[in-house]
């Protein structure tokens, strides 16, 4: 039974020496892949819908964003809002965002911009509709109504 | 000259000042990708255009009233029945289709539906429209997007597995991943030009 008998011996101490690297490893990587919101929202937090048959948008930079959902401040009243940039707008303000955003872009580019309305659940389909008419009119036809993505959705 | 050794700058703390900065980032980081339903505009008619008579049964409408309750081809319907109704009614078959550079493509030879007289041609003809009020809720609108969407993806699937022995999904993927193969592109523009996605969004009813 003497190979059971306690054998004191300290514990040795982990190495922590490469620790600084690992966290600075982590640490870049979040750095990289970080994107910071250019835009504060005016909004509340749309609350997206939820659909299966979504697609990814890709190249962020040809993505103009629209927001629609009800006004954080009190002041602009209750109804649903449209956030364009950094401020309340309203249908008739869409074509000048539409420009402002192409003006950034090569003429040949313009094809590819595509126009993502991320508007709240329980906003009314007439506003939207406001929007999507005035970009037919300035010609921007792409547009990803942007919701969830789930597996299945609860009836 | 008296050589003065530097000494060593202690570098114990730089492991909680990178530890601090990382959780900065953490906490702000954001990986959600922007994902969404997308939709292609129909460009702007010019002012004396005339609408193309279309037949009756040739068009699919679904109507959603303020209540967000819906009208199917003059029926109420609960959301549940709608992507079988719309795979029914694209499904069809009943006719030929529409005529590309002057020529009918003809019989769908790979539709499985009824082939009644009273639904759908073809589903290069087979129009959904749908209207909704101004008042409906944004969700229900996307929720009814949503059905229609997956009628047709049931259906492109289905094709593609008689045809390639794989999904549609699986051979979209494949050729958003190989972008050059022509043969995969050829595939994809087959199964999307069979079962076109003619969505049409009425302009919405106003309470007043």
């Amino acid at each position: 039974m003497s190979k059971f008998g306690k054998k004191k011996k300290p514990m040795p101490a982990v190495n922590t020496a490469s620790l600084p690297d690992i966290v600075f490893m982590l640490l870049f990587f979040f750095m990289v892949t970080t994107v910071m919101r250019e835009t504060d929202l005016k909004i509340e937090n749309p609350k997206l819908p939820n659909a299966t048959e979504v697609k990814k948008l890709e190249k962020k930079s040809y993505v103009s964003t629209i927001y629609v959902g009800k006004a954080k401040d009190k002041k602009f009243g209750t109804g649903d809002k449209i956030q364009l940039n950094d401020k309340i707008a309203t249908a008739d303000d869409v074509a000048a965002f539409i420009y402002n955003e192409r003006s950034q872009k090569s003429e040949a580019e313009w094809g590819y911009m595509t126009t993502s309305i991320k508007a709240d659940v329980q906003s009314s389909v007439g506003t939207i509709s406001d929007i999507k008419l005035k970009l037919r009119d300035v010609n921007a036809l792409k547009l990803s109504l942007s919701s969830r993505k789930v597996e299945e959705i609860k009836q | 000259m008296a050589r003065r050794e530097t000494p060593e700058i202690n570098a114990g703390s730089m492991a909680d000042i990178a530890f601090l900065l990382l959780i900065f980032f953490l906490v702000t980081t954001t990986m959600d990708v922007d994902s969404g339903i997308s939709k292609k505009l129909s460009e702007k008619p010019p002012k004396d255009y005339v609408p193309p008579v279309i037949k009756e049964r040739n068009i699919f409408e679904v109507n959603i009233n303020r209540n967000n309750e819906l009208l199917v081809e003059g029926e109420t319907m609960v959301l549940a029945d709608l992507k079988d109704a719309t795979l029914k009614f694209i499904d069809n078959g009943g006719g030929e289709g529409k005529m590309v550079d002057g020529v009918s493509t003809g019989n769908c030879d790979y539709c499985k539906g009824d082939r009644s007289i009273a639904s759908s041609d073809h589903p290069n003809k087979a129009i959904i429209s749908v209207q909704s009020d101004r008042g409906t809720e944004y969700g229900m609108y996307i929720k009814v997007q949503n059905e229609l969407l997956r009628a047709y993806t049931e259906l492109r699937n289905r094709l593609a597995l008689d045809t390639y022995n794989t999904s549609f999904t699986e051979l979209e993927k494949a050729y958003k991943k190989d972008l050059k193969n022509e043969k995969l592109k050829e595939k994809v523009n087959f199964i999307k030009l069979s079962y076109p996605q003619i969505i049409s969004d009425a302009e919405p009813t106003s309470a007043n």
